[in-house]
This record gives structure tokens, C-alpha cells and sequence, in this order.
């Protein structure tokens, strides 16, 4: 789960990293009463879950808290790359003298984190990164002895930061491993004229894994933009909606992938991704069907099932469970394989109904789903 | 001949006391596996009733007590996220050559931490987050389905639990020599490569199924891996070319930001090293059959 910039900024204050006096609005009014607060001036910022918000408008300088409500208004409900914003930040401006790049990110392949850093902060950091590689050091952090003064140090020498940047470089790695972040950006960090170090503006990335031990943000964002999603976040359904017809259904992320592309393949384009997870019982099946057939752009469906742990016989309960509870309008295209696949291929045919087809190969059902779905 | 796991393996279960841990060490007994042992400090000095092991199966309270009673040299982890990170640390302290973590849901952080102490006391790590791996008509090792196929020559190494039950199941009148599922964590710790030059170093392995999927660099890194070490002819399968950018599908490893680690790259790393990428599991079996009709 990414936070949003001013829960990251709340965190960075939490752990002691300097940052701007600053609040969240939710109206344009209360822009205004912030701004007054901040002593007139502020820099009103859309709270988005993406990048790029300068260049795309999100970001503004106002000059008084009149002003502030006005660019608030403005800026409030804006899109940006496909997010709204539904929030503003209000910070108080800062001289800035310098900016700097921190961040600590996870290195796949080496297995471990990797502190980035660079002298040369500010919004161009990747095309420093790809132009002039050495003016960006990544140095890889032991996870026995993680960012101690000293590693802190290290970093800061090899990117060229002023000494006192290791202190905030501790702090920081601090927020990596106490809030099981997978992500942790200051960009920039910045040096302002009367000498302070200020974390100006942060990006967290936290560990979905890791909720059971971080209970601070409990269900924060669970509030999904599609309805669909909603709904099958709400039943507990691994469920993506996209674009296309041809509703998909399927055991194991890997399978339901493959079976996206598959059904590509065949010139339709799938309408959802759903994953009902190894070992599914009937009452999953049901649920997710139900998801998928309520899709108003779904004109066909496509169940993709290898039994491997789970019994297609448990799944094809589950078909003749959710055409019990919910009347078919759309053509159902069912191929059981595996574990358990004659008993459940027997379930469906003796259920005999005239919108289920079962076609045995995978390749062959995504064909029929997709000409079903034109 | 097999990799990392033979009918000669004497395998652990950490965790079998548990709903999952018992399901699956009947299942891997019913396979053959010599499994001598569970773990489960709340539960030491019981034995567990199986019926392909007569007398039972003893539960001991660490690892290293199950190694110094049985000689185990595998265990296969089904505790849950919070304890993993402990589990394979206690593994590795005792010496343990494999461990496998079935577990999906283990924080970072916590995978991180233990593979790299693993890795430092010589334990590999297979997973977590994997199906595990099987050598079949010996050992499994792991919640891979034991009936889909028979030995054979063929290696197989996925990121992905169900396509690997898809490509052995499509393949299952040719066999296989082991099947490992990696599992598709960001941070795992058996990878595409050390599965590939294992294979290589495989008499038995005469080709290598990779299976791979949208995220990370592993498949362009095995790419790149393939061009210099690897002879043997390897076929591979890529999924997720349908999947929007930036929304995560299930794995926590599948997701794709920017333009490296989407399935197009991984294909186009793959075909430039000389491995025939099928576009459907389907046709990815058919093009192994190509090859070893023509060998």
C-alpha cells in the first residue's frame, strides 16, 4: 500500500526527520483557514497516488490564504494520471538552497535493500540517474546490521550529502523497518537558506504483508475507485477489473495471467482478472461468478480451472451454486482439468444447463469465450 | 539423477501439526517421501499417526534436535507468516542443506532477514511463497500435485504454482526429471539461474521448461545467464502481457512499473538468448515436443 505524501510526511515527523509545517484539506474553505494558520503563503499539493503532480498542475504556490482557497478549488477533484484528487496539502513555502535525493529501495534480484542517494535531487532525479549514473551512489545495506551511524556516513560520502544527512539517513531506515515499508523516498531532501535539512517531500511504500504486525492503518485503503473491486474486496476476492468482454475466472495468479493473455490472443480482450486461490472451496466460486456476472461489459465467461490442491469437483459446485442463486444472462465457457476433473465435468453435465459449455483444453475454451463474447 | 531432491532425502516438516502441514505430509508420503520428522516446539515427544508410515511419525521441538535423531538434510516450512522468519533461521543454525517455505504472506523485511542468513550458513532457500519442488517416482517436496505426471527428462523451474501443473500436465506422457516452483515473492531465494545450471549439471535433464512471469528482472537476468552457461536447450513461457501497468495480480513479485519487467521485455530477453517462448502453455508444450523429437 503507497501513502499518500502528507502520511508520509506525518511519519517522517513521527521518527524525527525535519519537515514543513503542513496540513491536509478536504475543501477549498478549508485551504483557506489552513493557509491563514500557516501565516498567508502556502504551496497547495494534490494528494495523489502517482507521480508528475507539478507538471500535470497539482502543484501550486499561493501567495494568501484567498489565493490558496482559490488554487484548492482548483485543484480538488482534479485528475491526475488517473487519480483524483480528493485532498490538498497545505505546507509552508521554504528558501530552498540545495535539494538531495534519499531513498531506500528493495533490490530484488540482490535479496536485499539499497540505499540510493545523489547530491543532484529534485524532480529530473531518473534522468540524472540514466544520463550521469555516477552521481547516483546505491549502496546495498546488510540486513544483520541495517543503517547504523557509521553505513550512514558511508552513504552520505559516496553520494556527496552534507554530514548531517546521516542523522536523516538513520532516522529513515528506521521508518523502512519499524513500518515494514518496501519503499521509503525523500525527493527532495533539501537544504534550506537558514540551514535546516527538510525532508520537503516523501513517497512510502508499505508492506500489504506485513499488516498483521502494522496495525496503524488498518483498513485505510481499502476504498477502491471500481464498484466491482469493491464488492469483491469486500467478499475477499483477488479481482482486477480492466477493459474488455470476456470475464476470466481462474486457480493461482500465474494460471489467471496466462489465461488473460490467452484469451488476448484470441482478439477478445478480458473484462477482470480473478485469482480464487489454491485450494478454493465452492461459496469462492460462487462469490467470484457473481462479481463477474453483475460486469454489465461482460458478454461471456470464462472459467479456467487446473485442479492442482484445489478439486474442480468443489469448483463445479460451485458453478451449480452460483446458477442457483443468480439467473445466467451470459454464456458460461468451463474447462475443468486435474485434480478430480471427470467428477467435476460429470456435475456440470448433469446439471445440463443451456448457457454452460464445456470445452476440455484451455486454448479451445479461450477461442469459444472470445467468440461468444463478440 | 535429479536436483536438490532425491528418493535419498530425508525431509522435516516445520509446521505439520498444522491443518495445511498434515494435509500435505499425507500427501508427500502417499508420494514416497522419506519424511522423518515434524517440528513444533509446543509439541515435542508426540508421534503422528500417517497411513503410509506405519509406527507414525515423531514430532521433535527444534530442527536441530529432528536432525540429530533422523540425519534430516530437507525441511519444508508450513508455518505461518509471523513465525517463518524464525523457523528458517533455527533451520539454517542447525545445518540444514534445504529449506523449503511453502508460507504465501511473509512480510519483506522478514524474507530478506532470513535468506540472507541463510545463505551465509550454506542453507539454500527455496520460496517462500512457492509450491516447493518434486522429483517425481522419488520425493516431493512441497504441495505440487504427485499424480500429474512421471519421471522423465525434462527440468522444470516457475515462478507460478498452477502453470507449473498446467506444463506438467501437458507434458506428463514425457516427465520430468525434478519440477521447482520458486515461487513469485519479490525476494526469493532459489532463482531461475541456480535452478537452470543445476539442470545443466543434471545427466538426466535433457531440456529446461522456464516458466516466468510480469515483474522484476529474474527472466532477463536467466536470459542473460543462458547465452554463456547453459547448452542444454531451454523453452520457455512468460505470463501476464494482458496485465494493466501498476496493479498488482495476486503476486506480490507481479507487478509492473515502468517499462522493464513487463512480460514483452522478458520475451524478447528470452528469444535474443536463443530460448523458443510459446505464446500459450499450450503451444510452449508443443514446442518442447519439437525440440526433443528433433534431439
Amino acid at each position: 500500500m503507497d501513502l499518500f505524501e502528507y502520511q508520509a510526511r506525518e511519519l517522517f515527523e513521527e521518527y524525527g526527520v525535519s519537515v514543513p509545517t503542513a496540513e491536509v484539506a478536504g475543501t477549498a474553505k478549508e485551504a483557506r483557514r489552513i493557509a491563514d494558520r500557516l501565516g498567508g503563503r502556502a504551496v497547495v499539493k494534490a494528494q495523489v497516488k502517482t507521480g508528475g503532480r507539478g507538471k500535470a498542475g497539482g502543484v501550486k504556490l499561493a501567495a494568501d490564504p484567498a489565493a490558496a482557497e482559490l488554487t484548492a478549488r482548483q485543484i480538488l477533484g482534479m485528475d491526475i494520471k488517473g487519480h483524483t484528487a480528493h485532498q490538498v496539502m497545505l505546507a509552508q513555502p521554504v528558501e530552498i538552497e540545495t535539494e538531495f535525493y534519499v531513498s531506500y529501495v528493495l533490490d530484488r534480484a540482490a535479496g536485499h535493500f539499497l540505499a540510493i542517494a545523489s547530491a543532484e535531487g529534485g524532480m529530473e532525479i531518473e534522468e540524472v540517474a540514466a544520463n550521469r549514473p555516477e552521481a547516483v551512489a546505491r549502496i546495498p545495506v546488510d540486513p544483520a546490521h541495517g543503517v547504523t551511524a557509521d553505513k550512514a556516513a558511508e552513504i552520505a560520502r559516496a553520494a556527496h550529502l552534507p554530514p548531517e544527512a546521516a542523522d536523516v539517513l538513520v532516522k529513515l531506515w528506521t521508518v523502512l523497518t519499524e513500518e515494514d515499508a518496501v519503499l521509503v523516498e525523500v525527493n527532495p531532501l533539501v537544504r534550506t537558506r537558514d540551514g535546516r535539512l527538510l525532508a520537503l517531500d516523501g513517497k512510502v511504500a508499505l508492506d500489504d504483508n506485513a499488516r498483521f504486525r502494522q496495525t496503524r492503518w488498518g483498513g485505510a485503503e481499502t476504498a477502491h475507485d471500481d464498484p466491482l473491486e469493491a464488492r469483491a474486496a469486500a467478499k475477499g476476492l483477488n479481482y482486477v477489473k480492466l477493459d474488455g468482454q470476456v470475464g476470466v475466472v481462474g486457480n493461482g495468479a500465474g494460471l489467471v495471467m496466462s489465461t488473460l493473455d490467452v484469451v488476448a490472443g484470441c482478439g477478445a480482450r478480458p473484462a477482470n482478472f480473478l485469482d480464487i486461490g489454491g485450494g478454493a472451496s465452492a461459496r469462492v466460486m460462487a462469490d467470484g461468478l457473481s462479481v463477474i456476472l453483475s460486469d454489465p461489459d461482460v458478454r461471456s465467461v470464462f472459467v479456467n480451472v487446473f485442479g492442482g490442491i484445489t478439486a474442480c469437483d468443489a469448483v463445479a459446485d460451485g458453478i451449480v451454486q452460483a446458477l442457483d442463486e443468480i439467473r445466467l444472462t451470459k454464456p458460461l465457457v468451463v474447462r475443468l482439468d486435474g485434480n478430480s476433473a471427470a467428477q467435476g465435468r460429470a456435475i456440470l453435465n448433469g446439471h445440463r444447463h443451456p448457457l454452460v459449455e464445456q470445452v476440455t483444453t484451455m486454448d479451445g475454451a479461450a477461442r469459444r469465450a472470445a467468440q461468444l463474447a463478440k | 539423477m535429479a536436483i536438490y531432491l532425491t528418493k535419498e532425502s530425508k525431509v522435516l516438516v516445520q509446521g505439520m501439526t498444522g491443518a495445511e502441514g498434515m494435509k500435505h505430509t499425507r500427501r508427500m508420503l502417499a508420494a514416497g517421501t522419506n519424511v522423518v520428522g515434524g517440528v513444533n516446539p509446543r509439541k515435542a515427544g508426540r508421534t503422528v499417526e500417517f497411513d503410509d508410515r506405519a509406527g507414525g511419525i515423531d514430532v521433535f521441538g527444534t530442527v536441530r534436535e529432528g536432525i540429530e535423531a533422523t540425519g534430516a538434510d530437507v525441511t519444508v516450512v508450513f508455518v505461518p507468516p509471523a513465525f517463518c522468519k524464525a523457523a528458517v533461521t533455527e533451520a539454517a543454525d542447525a545445518g540444514i542443506g534445504l529449506a523449503v517455505v511453502i508460507t504465501e504472506g511473509i512480510p519483506v523485511h522478514d524474507t530478506v532477514a532470513f535468506q540472507s542468513y541463510a545463505q551465509q550458513r550454506g542453507t539454500r532457500v527455496i520460496g517462500p511463497n512457492c509450491p516447493g519442488l518434486i522429483t517425481p517416482g522419488q520425493a516431493n517436496a512441497g504441495i505440487i500435485p504427485a499424480d500429474i505426471t512421471k519421471p522423465g527428462r525434462i527440468g522444470l523451474v516457475s515462478k507460478s504454482g498452477t502453470l507449473t501443473y498446467q506444463l506438467m500436465y501437458e507434458l506428463r506422457d514425457i516427465g520430468f526429471s525434478t519440477c521447482v516452483g520458486i515461487g513469485g515473492d519479490p525476494v526469493i531465494g532459489t532463482t531461475h539461474i541456480d535452478c537452470l545450471q543445476a539442470f545443466e549439471d543434471d545427466p538426466e535433464t535433457e531440456l529446461v521448461v522456464l516458466i516466468g512471469e510480469i515483474g522484476g528482472d529474474a527472466e532477463e537476468r536467466a536470459a542473460a545467464y543462458i547465452r554463456e552457461h547453459i547448452s542444454k536447450p531451454v523453452v520457455g513461457y512468460v505470463a501476464g502481457f494482458t496485465a494493466p501497468e501498476g496493479k498488482t495480480m495476486g503476486h506480490a513479485g507481479a507487478i509492473v512499473s515502468g517499462s522493464t519487467g513487463t512480460a514483452r521485455a522478458k520475451q524478447q530477453a528470452l528469444e535474443a538468448a536463443g530460448v523458443r517462448v510459446g505464446a500459450t502453455p499450450t503451444e510452449t508444450a508443443r514446442l518442447v515436443l519439437e525440440h526433443l523429437a528433433s534431439s
